[in-house]
Parts: structure tokens; sequence; C-alpha cells
């Protein structure tokens, strides 16, 4: 069917995403920077289901790394279709707080690391029939949370990097999408949906949960399919009507 | 690779198989975005593939002078100098 490249998809919605699109005929590339076991882990549960996998570790916002990771792995797989770029962190704090260096550290992986990923692979990209390019935004990036500046800043970012990208790359039939996820179950999200909190939130979703990291993966496997060949430059909202 | 015809037979090499077009269409005169119409997307391909084959790098105020085969196969034999 194709290949597709993951990052971060060691843990959370990166993982799901991994696993789906693996359940979707895709040879995938597992990316991680820290956590080897556990993106080992989702290989080889990848492997149990029959489907196929390479482990690729890099760190998103190291540009020379990247393009040697991504180069290899396109050799390795035989091409490349699919790039999901969900690598991302967050690093709390109300803005009279955040230092220059979290601020600069949270856009380097969130956005700049998926521009990174999104140059290396274009090569290949292009020259796919079906090319796809899913970014991971948030809901955080569409409405600004209190607390997170440097994350709503770079999620945002990652949209004006979506429609931008999908307006070069049309003309070779390669889509460009986000998925801005409202709050799913992870170890990112923990802190944020216990007790009152968790209560409040709820109150705020229209369907009553929070999501599940393969609520998010559906949607990046719809994308990625070749039924999605005419959507791109479009943000799709996973957020049980969280934001509208 | 320091030899002319050489670098020129790889030139042209990469644009036929780049811009996919026959080597019969590739004279030293043609344009790559009038005569092998290739748009801009293309042009940045050819340009990343012929980096790539002779280990240069070709600065963004250089791509938009090499309009032409010829212009391609000139800059690369002026900057492969041995």
């Amino acid at each position: 069917m194709g290949v597709a490249l993951v990052t971060g998809a060691s843990r959370g919605i990166g993982r799901a995403v991994a696993i789906g699109l693996a359940q979707d005929g895709f040879v995938v590339g597992v990316n991680y920077v820290h956590s080897e076991s556990a993106a080992a882990a989702v290989i080889a549960e990848i492997k149990a289901a029959g489907g196929q996998a390479f482990s690729v570790g890099f760190d998103v916002s190291d540009e020379s790394a990247v393009e040697t990771a991504i180069k290899t792995f396109v050799a390795q797989a035989g091409g490349l279709d699919v790039l999901c770029n969900n690598a991302g962190i967050a690093i709390d704090g109300l803005a009279m707080r955040v230092s220059r260096q979290d601020w600069q550290h949270t856009l380097d992986v969130n956005l700049t690391g998926a521009f990174l990923c999104c140059k290396a692979a274009s090569r290949a990209l292009l020259k796919s029939p079906a090319g796809r390019i899913v970014n991971i935004s948030s809901v955080v990036g569409e409405q600004g949370n209190a607390g997170q500046v440097s994350y709503a800043a770079s999620k945002a970012g990652l949209i004006g990097l979506t429609r931008a990208l999908a307006r070069e790359y049309a003309a070779r039939g390669v889509t460009v999408n986000c998925v801005s996820p409202g709050y799913i179950e992870t170890e990112m999200t923990a802190a944020h949906l216990t007790g009152e909190k968790k209560s409040e939130l709820l109150k705020r979703i229209p369907l009553g949960r929070v999501g599940t990291p393969e609520d998010v993966a559906s949607a990046v496997r719809f994308l990625a399919s070749p039924e999605a060949s005419y959507i791109t430059g479009q943000v799709v909202r996973v957020n049980g009507g969280l934001l509208m | 690779m320091s030899d002319k015809a050489a670098i020129e037979t790889k030139v042209r090499e990469l644009i036929c198989s780049q811009l996919e077009v026959s080597a019969e269409q590739v004279k030293p005169e043609s344009s790559f975005t009038d005569d092998l119409k290739a748009d801009s997307l293309a042009v940045m391909e050819l340009v990343l593939a012929l980096e790539e084959a002779f280990s240069l790098k070709i600065d963004d105020g250089d791509v938009e002078q090499i309009k032409t085969v010829q212009d391609a196969v000139d800059y690369i034999v002026a900057h492969t100098a041995a």
C-alpha cells in the first residue's frame, strides 16, 4: 500500500497513529527520540498483528539528524507516501514566567521539527503517487489556553505551515492537512485531566468525554487514505465538540 | 568529475529523468520552464538532484539565473573546477 513515517510514535497519539496506519497496510517508520524501548514495543505490536515497521530514532529539531534518518528510512522502506508530524512537547507556565529557553525549545520541537521533517521528506513525497502530510495541531493552537503560550503558538504555527505547504505541493497531488485534537487521554495531558479540572472540562465537551489516541488516529488514517485525495489545507478537528 | 563533456552528459541525464523529457528535447538553449514545461517545483527538484549528483550547493540567487540547459551545464562546470 505504501510507506508512512510517524514522528513521536512511541507513545500517546503517535503510537495510535503508527499502529493504525500499519493496520491499513502501510510500512511504518516509528520515530522516537528518547523512548527507544517504548518504540520497540510499538514495533513488536505492529509485527505481531502482521504489519511491518522500522525503528527510526532521531530528534526532529536536529536538522542534520532529520535529513540523515529520513534519507536512510526512505532507502530502507523503498519510498515515502505519508508523513505524520506528531512529535510534540508542552512546557506549561504563565507567559510572564516562561523563559526564552522553554519558549524556543517548544517551538523547535513542535513547529521547526515538523518543518524540517517536511523538508527532508519532500522529494520522496513528491515522487509518491499519493503523497500525504498530516500535521498534528491542537485545539489549544486554535483557541489559546492560559498557561500554554509556547504550545499554543507552536500549534497555531503548524496550521500556517500546513496551508502554505498544501499550496506548494498541490501541483503534485500531495495533500497537506492538520488534525487538531481536543483533550486526549495521554501522558502529556495527564496533569490536566484529573479531579476537578477534568470534571470542569467535561462540562465544556458536548460529547461528554475526553478523547482517546485512537479517536485522533482515525482522522489521520482517513486523511492518509486514497479516499481523502481531494482534501488539502484543512484542519480536521477531533475534539468532541469542544470547539466548533 | 571535472571533465566538461562528462558533466554535460550527466546534467542532461538528470534533466531527462527529473523533468521526464526525452534526450532529443534537451537542447542547449531549451528553457526549463518554457520549452521543457517544468513548473517551479520541478525546477527545484532538478536543482536538488544536481546538487546531490555534483556534491555542491547552488545558492538561491544562482538558481534564478539557471534558466536553460546550457546555463545548468555552465554553472556546474564553473563550480566543480578540479
